[in-house]
């Protein structure tokens, strides 16, 4: 489980985040949501470590991350994979390279070993036959699925996705989103997943936070969706049509 | 190869051009272009070759890998991505540089021997008595330390104007143009800092 606690972040006079907490429980696919610019990435950033939080406190599983000395830092990382935006992926290397590259730095396996897991994983994600492909060669839904082999390869006990399903036809959205959340299912990790797509926000928000100008307005899951009463978070989920006659039905 | 072979033959050719007394030995063409590839032109002309090419695509590749996001995969997963990137490309630098220097010098020598000898200038005897006539071993010694100094600023300049980059696909074009800019000025300062302190 992660804990946050009052995190603010301002860049020069802006203020992104405006002391956001709350839980993101284990076992679940936590979603962070809300429209483009109230701060989802930044909050991620702040989770992660890759952004100093100006305020407050994040906690995994009761370690506080922001307070930590480097050597806890560095311990905790290495139960973190994350999946970014783009993927990620090292150009240089290859899709084999990419997977195992955790496995190098983080571990002491065998090279036989790294192998084995590596093409373990590249398989649960549904990529078999391509390690020796370089990113170059392959498309932006099998990069997806790629950073997050990478991203599951260290046996990780939180995963992050920023964005997972940006860029990608809807039905390879549904299917990335399937795949975090039978991931977080099967391996029991603390999934957290910052997106603005709709399908993922029904399909996989066991636990839903949303963001509205740096401010925390709602929290649950999509189940509770249609019930929430807040207007800022009814604007955005039910925009179209389609959405909207969906809900007035409930 | 190509662009110090050149230059050792140029500037043979305008030495030899410039030196029109007969009080003065032919075989001082020679020593001059010894003088100037070993004190100057192999040195800091490489650098500035070497800033445009290798200082480039450093600030280049590693821009790209910041606006990519790659190097925050580095960082989420725990490891220090400046020493991890950055360290063995100073390294590298550091003890490529100069070799690349030493090839340099020999490669314009050599320039200047064929074009010497096939214009008639000087004979290969004058050529190679020049080479050797009132040799000073402290400049090799001024010429490799020149080359640590160049080839740690290049990367180390370069490696910052990438690593730091902001934005997008032009702002990796606006930190390579940088990177060269601000190498080359260094490259300058530090050459003429050098030649006061140590000759």
């Amino acid at each position: 489980m992660i804990k946050i606690k009052d995190i603010s972040k301002s860049f020069s006079d802006k203020q992104v985040l405006a002391g956001i907490s709350g839980e993101l429980e284990k076992g679940k696919t936590n979603l962070i949501i809300g429209s483009s610019g109230t701060g989802k990435s930044v909050l991620l950033k702040c989770i992660v470590g890759l952004i100093q939080p100006d305020t407050g406190s994040v906690f995994f599983d009761l370690r506080n991350f922001t307070e930590a000395d480097k050597e806890m830092k560095s311990d905790i990382r290495r139960e973190i994979g994350m999946l970014f935006q783009g993927g990620a992926l090292f150009d240089s290397k290859n899709v084999q390279e990419n997977v195992m590259f955790p496995l190098d730095i983080l571990t002491k396996m065998s090279p036989a070993e790294k192998i084995e897991r590596v093409n373990f994983c590249l398989k649960r994600v549904g990529l078999e036959g391509v390690n020796k492909k370089m990113p170059s060669e392959i498309s932006g839904g099998m990069k997806k699925r790629v950073g997050i082999a990478r991203a599951i390869v260290n046996n990780p006990n939180y995963l992050f996705c920023d964005e997972p399903n940006s860029g990608l036809d809807p039905q390879t959205s549904i299917l990335i989103d399937e795949l975090i959340m039978e991931i977080t299912h099967e391996f029991d990790i603390t999934t957290v997943v910052v997106t603005h797509d709709m399908n993922s926000v029904l399909g996989i928000g066991e636990k839903i936070m949303f963001l509205y100008k740096g401010n925390k307005l709602w929290e649950g899951s999509n189940n509770d969706l249609i019930h929430s009463g807040v207007k800022e978070l009814d604007d955005f989920v039910f925009t179209n049509k389609v959405m909207r006659s969906l809900k007035d039905k409930a | 190869m190509l662009v110090s072979t050149f230059m050792g033959a140029v500037t043979t050719l305008q030495t030899g051009a410039n030196l029109v007394s007969p009080f003065v030995p032919r075989f001082i063409i020679s020593n001059v272009v010894r003088e100037m590839t070993i004190l100057e032109l192999a040195p800091t002309i490489m650098a500035v070759i070497y800033a445009g090419k290798v200082g480039s695509s450093m600030a280049g590749g590693l821009g790209t890998m910041r606006i990519t996001e790659q190097i925050d995969a580095l960082e989420v997963m725990g490891i220090n991505a400046a020493s991890y990137l950055v360290l063995p490309k100073i390294v590298a630098s550091i003890l490529m540089y100069p070799l690349l220097v030493i090839v340099a010098a020999v490669c314009a020598l050599m320039g200047g021997y064929l074009v010497g000898t096939l214009t008639g200038l000087l004979t290969p005897t004058e050529y190679v008595y020049g080479i050797r006539y009132a040799f000073n071993p402290y400049f090799i010694t001024f010429a490799l330390i020149k080359t640590f100094v160049f080839a740690f600023l290049i990367s180390t300049i370069s490696s910052f104007k990438g690593y730091y980059t902001q934005g997008g696909a032009l702002e990796v074009g606006i930190a390579s143009t940088q990177a060269v800019t601000s190498s080359i000025i260094a490259i300058l300062l530090a050459d003429y800092f050098l030649a006061y302190l140590l000759i």
